[in-house]
C-alpha cells in the first residue's frame, strides 16, 4: 500500500499553555497517527504520538454501546432533570465548544467551573484583588533582561518557555539570548529547572509569601527584622541583590507557578508577587505571569469571563451568574454533596479530585466527554469519545498570555467534537425545557 | 414577525433627511427601510411617539483583551448588577464592564444598534471577533492600533512609503478591522523600553524609534485617505489627560491639513495649566478650531460622574491614573503593537479636575456649532457607562436641569468654564438624533445606517414622548434591526445576532515576503497564523472603500 502521508505546517501543540504554534507534523493518514513533530518538546512529541484512532464507541450509557443521538438524548435528560447540576473541565477544548458549554449553562441554571480552580484560581483571585502588570510572551522574548521563575518548574512541565519565549531566545534588544538575561529561580528544592538560572534560591517550604513581602518592603526601602532571614531561609543580603537587580534591570518579569498557588498562602502568595511587580514599576518596566497548565485553559478563563463576568465558580441558579469560590467550585459542589448531575468535559476529576469528591461523582449521573478513556469516562452514566482539539479539530485556543490561536487540525476523526456533541446538547436541552414550560402557560392561561 | 411592516402616526426624526418631528409612514421590507409597501401590510401604530435611526456608538470599548481583563478585575462591580436570562436572551453581568451578552442587550434596549469598539491590537483580533460574536443584537466593528507597531515604525523611519502603505493595508485585512485607531503615537517604546516614560510633545525627538509622534499621525492620515477607508484616521492624541494638553490637541488637528480626522473623546485633551499642576478649561478654544475646520469630527468622551473604569491602549497613562487612584491597575504589554493600562476610577462631584472635566465635555457640546461633527460618547467605560447616555442627553436638551446639575458640582472648576456664561443652549430633539445617530454613522461612511430612508437598514428605535428626556432615552418602546421587532412594549421579543463590519482594503501582497523575516524575528507566533480566518467573522459585511472626501 502506497504511503498517504501528509505535513501539517504551523500546527499548534495544545499540550501546555505555552501552545507553541510552530509545529510541522508528518501525518500518516492511512493509520490516523502523527509520525514526526518537528520543533514539538519531549511533552508536545508525546501529545502528538500517542493521539491515534482508537477502537472506542463513539458514546454509551452505563458502558453500554450506543448512538451518539441516543446519548445525546440521554445527556440531556439528565441535565434537565437535575436541580443542581455542574458544569466542569473546559481547559482542554475549544474555546468554540467552552461557549456551548456556557450556553447549556445558561439554559439549566447550572455551575460552570473550570481547572482553574484547581490550578490557578488563586491567582486570578489575587488579580481581582490587586490587578497585574503582564504582557505577552514575544515582549519577554524581545526585551526581558531579568527573568524570574518562582514556584514551578518550567523545565520539565513547560520546556519551551526557555527555548522559545524567556531564556534563551533571541529578542529585539535581546540579541544574545541567555547571555544577555539574568535568570533567577526561586523554588523550595532544586528541579530540573535550576540549572538554567544565575541565581538560584532556595526557599523554605511555606515561606513564599514571607520572602515576597520582605522583598515588597526592601523594594520600598524599609528595614526588615534580621529574623527574616530564619524565617524564609534566604540570606538579607541575598535578597537586597535580587532587589537591587529588580530595580535595575529594563524590563523584569516574574514567571510564577503552581508552587505559589496551592501551598500555604494561595492567593495571598499569587498577590504578593503580583503586587511585588506592580511595586517595582515605579523604578523601572516590570511584568509578571502565572504560567499556565492545560492548552486552553487561559481559553476558559476568557470565555467564562466574557460571559459570566467571573472567571471560574460561578452559579447561575438564580438565572444569573454568581462568583464563589469555595462555594461553587467543583471540588467543594462535590465535596458537599451539593450536585446532583454533572457534565465533565475534558477532564478527568474521578483520577484526581479528593476522594469525597469523586465517591459522590459514583453517586451521581455523570456525562463525560473525552477523546481518552478515563476514570470519570469509565463512572459516567453517559460517556461520549470525542476528536481531540487540535490534533483532529480546530477551533481557538488561548495561550498562556491570553494570545489566541487557530488551531490546524492534522487528520480526521470519527468522532465527533466536543462542540459538536455540547450543540446537540445545548438543542436538545432547549426543546426539553420548551416542552417542559408549556404546560406551566397552559395552566397560566387556565 | 412579518417581513414587512409599516409604522404609522409616529413622528420621524431622521436629519439625515432632513426631516424634523414630521409625522410620516415608515416601511419596512425584508430588513431595510422602503419607500412604501401595499396597503394591507402590517401596522405598528405608534401615535404619540418619536422615531428615529438606531443609535450608533462611534467611540466604546465593548470586547477583546483588555475589555475582559477589566471585566474579571471587579467582580464587585458585577455582583451589584445581574443580568438574569430571559425565555429568548441569555443571562450575564453588568456593573461598569458588562459581560458581553449584557452589552448587546443593554445597547439594544438604549435604543442603539451599532456600536464600534475604539482600540484592539491586531494580535488580539480574534478574541475581539468571538467577543463580538457573543455581543448579540448589535452590528459591530473595530478599530486596530497601529501607532505603536514597531513593523510599521520601520518602514516610516526607512521612507518606504508604498511597503508603508500595502503593510497598514495588510494588518487592516490581517484582523479584520474597521478602521485605523492611533494612540498615543510613538509612546509606547519609552514606557516599555525606558523604564515608563511617556512623549510629552508632539514634535519629540529621543522616542527610542527615531520617529516625532506628527511623523507618524500624518503619515497615516495620508495612506488611510489613499486606501480610501471609509472612516479617517481614528485618534487618542498624545498627552491625554495632562494639563496643557490642549497644545497638543491643536498641533495634532493642524498636522491634518484639510485631511479628515476623528479626534476621539476631545474632551480628556482640552485642558489648560501647566503639566503636573491643576488642569483648567480650554473646551472653548477647542471647539472653536473645530467650528472652523470642516475636516474634524469629534466624539467628546464625556465625563459622567460615577464608577467609571480607564481602560486604555495607552498605557502611560494608565499607570497616571493608578497613581493617582491608587486602585488595582493592569499593564498588558502586546508584542510590537501596543500596550494597555486599566484602573477602575470613580467620577465624584467635588473633586475639582472631575467637575473641571464634566464641565469642559458640556462645554464642548454647547459652543459646538456644527452637531454632525460633534458626537455623543462617554468613551465607554472611561467617562462612565454607555448607560449614563439618556442623563447626558438630558444635560444638553434641559437647560434647567442642566444648571441644577452645575449647582451640585465643584464650584471652583465651574468658574474655570463658560457653563454660567449665558451657555444657554439647549438641543432639540433633531439635534440629538444627529449626534447620536446620523452623524456617527456619516463619519464612520455607513451609508446604510443613522437615517430612515429607502434603502436604509431596518434598525429603528421608538421612544414614548417624555418631558424628562432621561427617562425618554432610557428605554425605548420599540426597538427594530434588520428588520426584526427585538424589544416591544419594552421588552425583549426575540434574540437576534448582529452583523461584523469590516474593511477589506486591497494590497500587493508582496508586503508579505517584508513582514514574514520580522514576524520570524520578533513575534513569538507564527506569520502564518497570524492572520484571523474568516471562519471568525460570522454573520459580516465588508463595508467598501470610498473617495476621501475632502
Amino acid at each position: 500500500m502506497a504511503e498517504n502521508i501528509r505535513t501539517v505546517e504551523h500546527a499548534t501543540c495544545t499540550f501546555c499553555g505555552c501552545v507553541c504554534d510552530d509545529m510541522n507534523l508528518t501525518v500518516d493518514l492511512d493509520k490516523h497517527c502523527i509520525t514526526k513533530a518537528e520543533n514539538a518538546c519531549v511533552l508536545g512529541k508525546a501529545w502528538f504520538a500517542e493521539h491515534t484512532i482508537e477502537n472506542r464507541p463513539a458514546a454509551t450509557i452505563d458502558g453500554r454501546e450506543v448512538g451518539v443521538d441516543e446519548a445525546v438524548e440521554e445527556a440531556a435528560r439528565i441535565l434537565v432533570n437535575a436541580r443542581f447540576p455542574i458544569i466542569y473541565g473546559l481547559s482542554d477544548t475549544t474555546c468554540e465548544a467552552q461557549r456551548e458549554a456556557l450556553a447549556i449553562g445558561d439554559l439549566i441554571h447550572g455551575t460552570i467551573d473550570t481547572t482553574t480552580s484547581v490550578c490557578h484560581g488563586p491567582s486570578g483571585i489575587a488579580f481581582q484583588g490587586v490587578g497585574e502588570s503582564t504582557m505577552t510572551l514575544g515582549e519577554v522574548k524581545n526585551r526581558a533582561d531579568l527573568v524570574i521563575f518562582w514556584g514551578g518548574n518550567p523545565g520539565e512541565a513547560h520546556p519551551r518557555l526557555f527555548s522559545r519565549y524567556a531564556v534563551t531566545t533571541k529578542g529585539m534588544y535581546i540579541p544574545n539570548g541567555k547571555k544577555d538575561r539574568y535568570i533567577v529561580s526561586v523554588d523550595v528544592r532544586r528541579t530540573q529547572s535550576t540549572p538554567v538560572a544565575n541565581l538560584f534560591i532556595q526557599v523554605k517550604p511555606g515561606a513564599d509569601f514571607e520572602l515576597l513581602w520582605a522583598l515588597r518592603a526592601l523594594v520600598r526601602g524599609r528595614r526588615l527584622d534580621p529574623s527574616v532571614e530564619e524565617r524564609t531561609g534566604v540570606k538579607l543580603d541575598t535578597m537586597k541583590q535580587l532587589v537591587e537587580r529588580m530595580k535595575t534591570c529594563r524590563y523584569g518579569v516574574l514567571f510564577f507557578g503552581m508552587g505559589l498557588t496551592m501551598t500555604r498562602g494561595r492567593h495571598f502568595n499569587s498577590g504578593a508577587l503580583l503586587a511585588l511587580a506592580t511595586d517595582l514599576n515605579e523604578f523601572t518596566h516590570f511584568v509578571a505571569k502565572p504560567v499556565r497548565g492545560h492548552g486552553n485553559v487561559t481559553g476558559a478563563d476568557n470565555v467564562v469571563s466574557w460571559t459570566t463576568g467571573y472567571p471560574f465558580g460561578v452559579n447561575l441558579s438564580r438565572g444569573y451568574p454568581r462568583f464563589n469560590p469555595g462555594e461553587f467550585t467543583t471540588v467543594d459542589t462535590l465535596s458537599r454533596g451539593d450536585a446532583d448531575a454533572a457534565l465533565i468535559i475534558a477532564s478527568d476529576p474521578a483520577a484526581n479530585f479528593p476522594k469525597a469528591a469523586i465517591e459522590h461523582l459514583h453517586r451521581i449521573p455523570v456525562i463525560a466527554l473525552d477523546p481518552k478513556a478515563t476514570e470519570t469516562g469509565k463512572l459516567a452514566r453517559v460517556a461520549f469519545c470525542t476528536a481531540t482539539y487540535g490534533i483532529n479539530v480546530g477551533g481557538t485556543v488561548y495561550r498562556m498570555d491570553d494570545v489566541p490561536i487557530t488551531l490546524r487540525p492534522a487528520f480526521e476523526s470519527p468522532y465527533p467534537s466536543d462542540q459538536e456533541v455540547l450543540t446537540a446538547i445545548k438543542n436538545r436541552v432547549r426543546e426539553l425545557l420548551n416542552k417542559k414550560a408549556k404546560p406551566k402557560e397552559a395552566r397560566k392561561a387556565a | 414577525m412579518p417581513d414587512t411592516l409599516r409604522i404609522v402616526n409616529g413622528r420621524v426624526y431622521d436629519p439625515a433627511n432632513g426631516i424634523d418631528g414630521e409625522v410620516r409612514d415608515i416601511c419596512i421590507s425584508d430588513g431595510r427601510i422602503v419607500a412604501s409597501l401595499p396597503q394591507d401590510a402590517p401596522r405598528l401604530d405608534v401615535n404619540g411617539m418619536a422615531i428615529l435611526p438606531g443609535g450608533v456608538d462611534i467611540h466604546c470599548h465593548i470586547a477583546g483583551a483588555k475589555v475582559n481583563l477589566a471585566r474579571k478585575l471587579q467582580p464587585e462591580d458585577h455582583r451589584r448588577d445581574p443580568h438574569p436570562s430571559t425565555a429568548v436572551t441569555r443571562s450575564g453581568t453588568g456593573g461598569i464592564v458588562p459581560s458581553t451578552f449584557a452589552t448587546g442587550y443593554r445597547y439594544a434596549a438604549l435604543g442603539y444598534t451599532t456600536a464600534m469598539e475604539a482600540a484592539v491590537p491586531p494580535l488580539a483580533a480574534r478574541h475581539v471577533l468571538e467577543e463580538l460574536h457573543d455581543t448579540p443584537v448589535i452590528d459591530k466593528g473595530f478599530y486596530v492600533l497601529l501607532a505603536n507597531n514597531v513593523f510599521l515604525h520601520r518602514l516610516l523611519r526607512e521612507g518606504r512609503r508604498e511597503e508603508f502603505r500595502n503593510a497598514v493595508a495588510w494588518w487592516i485585512n490581517a484582523a479584520k478591522a474597521y478602521a485605523v485607531k492611533l494612540v498615543n503615537p510613538g509612546a509606547d517604546e519609552l514606557w516599555k523600553g525606558q523604564r515608563n516614560t511617556n512623549i510629552s510633545s508632539i514634535d519629540q525627538t529621543g522616542t527610542g524609534i527615531d520617529l516625532t509622534p506628527r511623523q507618524i499621525i500624518r503619515s497615516f492620515i495620508d495612506v488611510v485617505e489613499e486606501l480610501g477607508l471609509p472612516h479617517p484616521v481614528h485618534i487618542h492624541c498624545n498627552n491625554l489627560g495632562h494639563s496643557g494638553n490642549w497644545q497638543t490637541t491643536l498641533e495634532t488637528m493642524r498636522t491634518a491639513g484639510e485631511s479628515r480626522l476623528h479626534m476621539a473623546h476631545i474632551q480628556f485633551h482640552s485642558y489648560g495649566g501647566e503639566p503636573g499642576k491643576n488642569p483648567t478649561s480650554k473646551g472653548p478654544e477647542i471647539a472653536e478650531y473645530i467650528n472652523t475646520h470642516p475636516n474634524i469630527t469629534t466624539d467628546v468622551g464625556q465625563v459622567m460622574f460615577g464608577k467609571a473604569t480607564a481602560m486604555t491602549a495607552d498605557a502611560p497613562l494608565g499607570y497616571m491614573l493608578r497613581n493617582i487612584s491608587h486602585n488595582k491597575w493592569i499593564n498588558a504589554d502586546v508584542e510590537c503593537e501596543s500596550g494597555c493600562g486599566i484602573v477602575p476610577f470613580t467620577y465624584q462631584e467635588k473633586v475639582y479636575v472631575h467637575a473641571l472635566q464634566w464641565a469642559i465635555g458640556l462645554e464642548l457640546f454647547l459652543l459646538s456649532k456644527d452637531p454632525w461633527r460633534i458626537m455623543l460618547s462617554t468613551d465607554h467605560p472611561n467617562g462612565g457607562s454607555f448607560l449614563k447616555y439618556p442623563r447626558l442627553i438630558r444635560l444638553l436638551m434641559d437647560r434647567d436641569f442642566r444648571n441644577e446639575e452645575i449647582q451640585k458640582v465643584n464650584p471652583r472648576a465651574i468658574k474655570k468654564t463658560v457653563l454660567l456664561d449665558n451657555l444657554d443652549r439647549q438641543y432639540t430633539l433633531n439635534e440629538i438624533a444627529i449626534i447620536t445617530r446620523a452623524a456617527p454613522a456619516r463619519a464612520l461612511g455607513l451609508k446604510h445606517k443613522g437615517h430612515l430612508g429607502a434603502g436604509a437598514d431596518a434598525d429603528i428605535t421608538i421612544y414614548e414622548e417624555n418631558a424628562d428626556k432621561e427617562r425618554m432615552f432610557n428605554a425605548p418602546r420599540y426597538v427594530i434591526k434588520d428588520g426584526r421587532m427585538i424589544i416591544a412594549d419594552y421588552e425583549f421579543r426575540t434574540d437576534h445576532e448582529g452583523r461584523l463590519l469590516h474593511v477589506a482594503p486591497a494590497y500587493d501582497a508582496a508586503i508579505e515576503q517584508k513582514l514574514h523575516p520580522f514576524f520570524d524575528d520578533y513575534y513569538s507566533i507564527e506569520f502564518a497564523n497570524y492572520p484571523v480566518a474568516d471562519s471568525y467573522l460570522h454573520h459580516h459585511e465588508i463595508v467598501p472603500p470610498v473617495k476621501a472626501a475632502v
